[in-house]
């Protein structure tokens, strides 16, 4: 037991080593506690020889401690110099089991005994504490928690123990079979209950073809160098074992943390605990920095230690090491103001940043864009891709919903929100109505802003309806008419293949697609034959309405999706109000009708085109390719697979083919190879820790530089288009190989040539995905190449229009 | 010829045009390519050279050395270096707008239009020299061309039938896989039911030269060997052999897709080496051609 120091750091990754050695630097009173016996234990764990990334760039480091790209070992030998060189006051294998006491005199109790602080920084990180073995010998060095890369096993007996996901899947790595490894997989029950079917069935398929083998009802016993023995049903196995994977799970830190009394945003499992600009969680003198608190990269984690420690050294004026990025982003605007002042500005003015806390306003100004407008100025034009939102900070918006009508929007609101909510192009072309501030939010800052402030998910969900509606009806109705629709909206889920309508089904509610697709479908001669696909901001069921008849048609959804219920009787009433629309809707009714008939009427004479048509769009949308915006299909009748598509996408780029030709299903010889199909709401997108994927300004999803290649995108998508792999050294010209054949020709390099040009160098490997050639002038190399015109990229919608039918059918 | 290029083509090339141009909404063959404009320009050129030759008087006679010999000698010279240029163009992926699509429509339709300017530039001389092997190679190449385009546009449906989604990849893989059965299920047979089957193990499914590649016949194969001999043993264990049997017969099936895949890809492949050597033949032989008749100008 010693004396009070000032401050307590728990943990002694970036964000407590930085901290920590802040505090030596200042002379402050100080200790770091950790766990194990080293320091900085995640990135200890890293493999061998692992690049870590110093990602944001654009970022500057402010810390006693240095950080630059380079390998595992540099960065670590670093680091425990700084932290001698710093004087921290670290204690070791002293692992955390209570705290107790209140600012000032905070009492935490250790393996090492106990400690008093007046104040204490948690920077525990996200990873918690693995379950270790149990059986003796489970403290020696052959035992592993994580598998970053199987290629680092190689001509190997390993071991896996624990059945869940993470064991299948580490264990299916390893047993790759090039890697020549021995591999078993120890399930102590006997069945697998715990891991997905997918997982499973992969295993069982490696177990059956020799790749691994897999022991039910049985569990370690002793771990011994080189060896293991097993407790079986049939009695004790000793098998070689030279390395053994644990994955039996772990304990996340929530519990402990809120052991301390410390309170989070939310249930969920992305729920961060609730600070103050400070870091100060919700119990007075105990501050979180770090994974913890919701910052993943280093580069931030080492910042924050920096400044949390000055804050508690009661530093007031302290700016983050963002304030120039801040200043940079509010540089080109007329006024001149402090970054603290415009921030406020911002959230006194805008409605959707009224809730938003000094925090966490920083954060989402760094992922947005503020502008001058001049009056008239185009801010963007419809039909242009693009999903960020726009807020009005100054002045106001004109919006042009088509026949020379224009709505003035005002201060303090928003627009582009369509193309946030529905991820399609904009819907209409907006100016500025007089000299104006517009503030751009990206895609992901609108959405994080939206999860993270309920009060401004509200007002863009409300906007958003309210003006999704008025463009559907092209400009008939009035934001009145629309009240009582907006102010009680049926937002209805509805998951893929979900029918909505039933053709024959009594009804008359109106349906508006606010996100999604769905495919309308039409029972004739006994087979449902598709009749169209309905983007989102399409509206269906208005037939009834009309009609007053049951429902002619069946409209099911292509992806998940969400529609906007109308009730039919509130329908008639904004009819009977607005000619307009009524004369809009009959249009409309008409011009489907007229499909209608058409295929009705093709399917008596040329009935094998029109099921050509129909099954085609059955298939289509069985690939998911309703929420694609943009993919790529070959024809295979005309296809001589030479793989040109392959080479020129790995030629055009860094050396890496994105697609792969041959792989995905095929119908009626239309194949959908293995490419992306950039979604309207893509799924790789979801969870980006240094937040790379983008949408461009052609529609492209595409990743800018500073993947840190954590796979998170790979694995998110669900048509594997992703692929985490390290860019080739560079190939000799194209010229020298034509003219002496040495070297790899064009496309990808085989592994062999790039093996044995790096040498023992081994580069990181990050996300590599399609990005619709973007940049490129020529446009996607993909179809350019194509000898023969078998490859072409389209939308669903403009795939199967009528037109293709009208052609077919003659 | 105006209608044949739309405005857009001769236009400035802007940004968004140009991603536009890129996009076409249905699948549309190298031989359809624009509405059949390069088959409509090519025979158009055909049609001028035949006409004209019938029209045009040269003294004493046409042959390859009159004015009008050289002109269709230099239009054709300079279109054979244009058609080979099309190997560098596929290879070479540079950033501008182009497609391969149309320079392969392109060189079908002005390849097979050499046919009649090669041969109106002879003026119908032909004899035993260097001249007239210029002219017999370029013929042979114009052939090879037309075996690619005929195996082109009637192969790719039959390569698509056959794999049914598979990889040539998971092809290999599957019979990796009855292979690694066969070999458990084989423990418990006589040796003389083993022999066959670790035959069939050992073979090599690429093995067997260009004329089995080609033709997809492979009588020595050994999976057939092995079937053939277990289906008349009557020595080891019967369930253990109908077991190695069926697997044997899924092995087979897999051998008979896996072959017919590669004997469709070489049906499409072979003719490129053919058509690649012999049109530096050409070239050589033309090159000869040309130098000889400036030399004896």
């Amino acid at each position: 037991m010693s004396e009070t120091v000032k401050v307590a750091i728990i943990g002694s990754g970036p964000a407590g080593l930085s901290a920590a050695s802040r505090a030596g630097q200042l002379g402050m009173s100080h200790v770091l506690l950790e766990k194990t016996d080293h320091l900085s234990d995640t990135i200890y764990k890293y493999q061998k020889g692992k690049r870590v990334l110093a990602t944001p760039d654009r970022l500057d480091l402010r810390s006693d401690c240095r950080f630059a790209e380079g390998a595992r070992e540099y960065i670590l030998a670093n680091w425990d110099e700084d932290a001698a060189k710093n004087k921290v006051n670290v204690v070791k294998e002293a692992e955390v089991t209570e705290v107790t006491g209140q600012q000032g005199a905070f009492e935490i109790k250790t393996t090492k005994g106990a400690f008093k602080a007046e104040n204490i920084v948690l920077a525990i990180g996200t990873q918690g504490n693995p379950n270790r073995m149990r059986c003796p010998g489970n403290d020696l060095p052959h035992i592993i928690y994580t598998v970053d890369d199987p290629e680092d096993f190689k001509d190997k007996h390993i071991t896996v123990v624990g059945s869940g996901d993470a064991g299948i899947e580490n264990a299916l790595g390893v047993a790759e079979e090039a890697l020549e490894n021995t591999v078993t997989i120890l399930n102590r029950s006997k069945d697998f209950a715990r891991a997905k079917a997918k997982n499973v069935s992969d295993m069982m398929e490696a177990g059956e073809n020799g790749f691994m083998s897999i022991r039910t009802e049985t569990q370690p016993k002793l771990v011994e160098p080189g060896w293991l023995t097993l407790e079986t049903p049939t009695g004790d196995e000793k098998i070689q074992c030279d390395v053994i994977v644990a994955r039996l799970g772990s304990v996340a830190p929530r519990g402990f943390v809120e052991s301390m009394g410390i309170e989070f945003t939310g249930p969920d499992r992305e729920a961060f605990p609730k600070l103050s600009p400070t870091f100060e969680s919700t119990v007075p003198g105990i501050f979180v920095i770090g994974a913890l608190a919701g910052y993943p990269l280093i580069k931030h984690c080492m910042n924050q230690g920096y400044d949390v420690v000055e804050f508690i050294n009661g530093n007031k004026t302290l700016t983050p090491a963002d304030e120039k990025d801040l200043a940079a982003i509010f540089a080109g605007l007329p006024q001149q103001r402090s970054v603290t002042e415009w921030l406020d500005f911002l959230r006194e003015r805008v409605r959707i940043f009224a809730d938003v806390s000094p925090l966490q306003m920083r954060e989402f100004m760094l992922d947005s864009k503020v502008a001058f407008y001049r009056k008239g100025e185009v801010v963007f034009e419809k039909d242009e891709p693009g999903s960020s939102l726009f807020a009005i900070a100054d002045g106001s918006a004109v919006v042009d919903i088509g026949g020379g009508v224009t709505v003035p929007i005002e201060q303090g609101s928003i627009f582009g929100e369509v193309g946030l909510i529905s991820g399609r192009k904009r819907g209409a072309t907006i100016r500025a109505g007089e000299d104006s501030i517009f503030v751009e939010v990206s895609r992901t800052a609108a959405l994080k802003l939206m999860a993270a402030v309920p009060g401004a998910k509200r007002v863009i969900n409300r906007i958003s309806l309210e003006r999704q509606l008025l463009q559907i009806f092209k400009g008939g109705l009035t934001v009145e008419d629309l009240q009582p629709i907006v102010e009680d909206p049926a937002i209805e889920r509805v998951p893929a293949g979900k029918v909505v309508l039933a053709e024959g089904d009594e009804g008359d509610d109106v349906y508006v697609i606010r996100s999604g697709s769905m495919v309308v479908e039409k029972d004739i001669g006994g087979k449902p034959i598709f009749l169209r696909y309905l983007p989102a901001g399409s509206f269906f069921g208005e037939m009834a309405v009309l009609s007053g008849e049951k429902r002619n048609a069946t409209v099911k959804a292509a992806v998940a999706s969400e529609v906007i219920r109308l009730k039919g009787q509130q329908f008639k009433e904004m009819l009977a109000k607005r000619p307009q629309v009524r004369i809009a809707t009959e249009a409309a009714v008409a011009e489907r009708a007229a499909i209608n008939n058409f295929i009705e009427s093709r399917k008596a004479s040329y009935s094998s085109a029109v099921d050509l048509y129909s099954d085609t769009a059955g298939f289509i949308m069985k690939e998911g390719l309703g929420e694609a915006t943009d993919a790529l299909l070959i024809d295979e009748n005309l296809c001589v697979g030479c793989d040109n598509c392959e080479k020129a996408c790995a030629d055009s780029h860094e050396g890496l083919s994105r697609l792969d030709r041959e792989a995905g299903k095929t119908f009626a010889h239309l194949h959908v190879p293995t490419s992306c199909r950039h979604c309207e709401h893509p799924h790789c997108m979801a969870d980006c820790p240094p937040n790379v994927i983008h949408r461009g300004p052609d529609g492209e999803v595409f990743m800018e530089p500073g993947c840190i290649g954590c796979g998170n995108c790979m694995r998110n998508c669900p048509y594997g288009v992703i692929r985490m792999e390290a860019a080739p050294p560079e190939k000799p010209s194209l010229l020298r190989w034509l003219l002496t054949g040495f070297g790899p020709g064009p496309g990808e390099p085989s592994p062999k040539w790039t093996k044995k040009k790096l040498g023992e160098e081994k580069p990181k490997k990050i996300a590599v995905k399609c990005d619709m050639c973007k940049g490129i002038a020529g446009g996607p190399a993909c179809v350019r190449a194509c000898p023969t015109g078998a490859a072409i990229r389209v939308s669903p919608e403009e795939f199967l229009s009528i037109a293709r039918l009208q052609e077919d059918a003659g | 010829m105006a209608s044949l290029f739309p405005k857009r083509l001769l236009g400035r090339r802007s940004k968004a045009t140009q991603t536009e141009r890129v996009r076409e909404r249905r699948h549309e063959g190298f031989l359809r390519y624009a509405n059949f404009r390069w088959a409509k320009i090519s025979g158009g050129l055909c049609l001028l050279i035949i006409v004209s030759y019938a029209l045009v008087d040269v003294t004493p006679r046409h042959n390859g050395g009159s004015w009008y010999g050289y002109t269709l000698g230099t239009i054709g010279a300079g279109l054979i270096l244009w058609l080979t240029a099309l190997g560098y163009r596929k290879r070479k992926m540079t950033s501008d707008y182009w497609s391969l699509k149309a320079w392969t429509s392109a060189h079908v339709y002005l390849g097979l239009s050499l046919i009649v300017i090669g041969t109106w530039h002879t003026g119908f001389q032909l004899g035993w020299n260097v001249h007239t092997l210029a002219w017999a190679l370029m013929m042979l190449v114009i052939l090879s061309g037309l075996y690619g385009v005929v195996v082109y546009s009637t192969l790719p449906a039959a390569l698509s039938n056959n794999r049914d989604e598979m990889t040539q990849m998971q092809m290999l893989e599957a019979i990796r896989a009855f292979d690694r059965q066969l070999h458990s299920a084989a423990q418990p047979l006589t040796p003389e039911d083993t022999a066959p089957v670790l035959a069939a193990l050992d073979e090599d499914p690429f093995a067997g030269g260009i004329g089995a590649r080609l033709s997809g016949r492979y009588p020595r194969c050994a999976t057939a060997a092995a079937l053939r001999t277990l289906g008349m043993s009557r020595s080891s264990d019967a369930e253990a052999r109908d077991k190695v049997i069926g697997l044997l017969s899924q092995k087979e099936a897999a051998l008979a897709r896996l072959r017919q895949h590669l004997k469709i890809r070489a049906l499409l492949e072979i003719w490129l080496y053919v058509h690649v050597p012999l049109t530096f033949a050409l070239i050589a032989a033309l090159s000869a051609h040309i130098i000889s008749v400036f030399f004896y100008w």
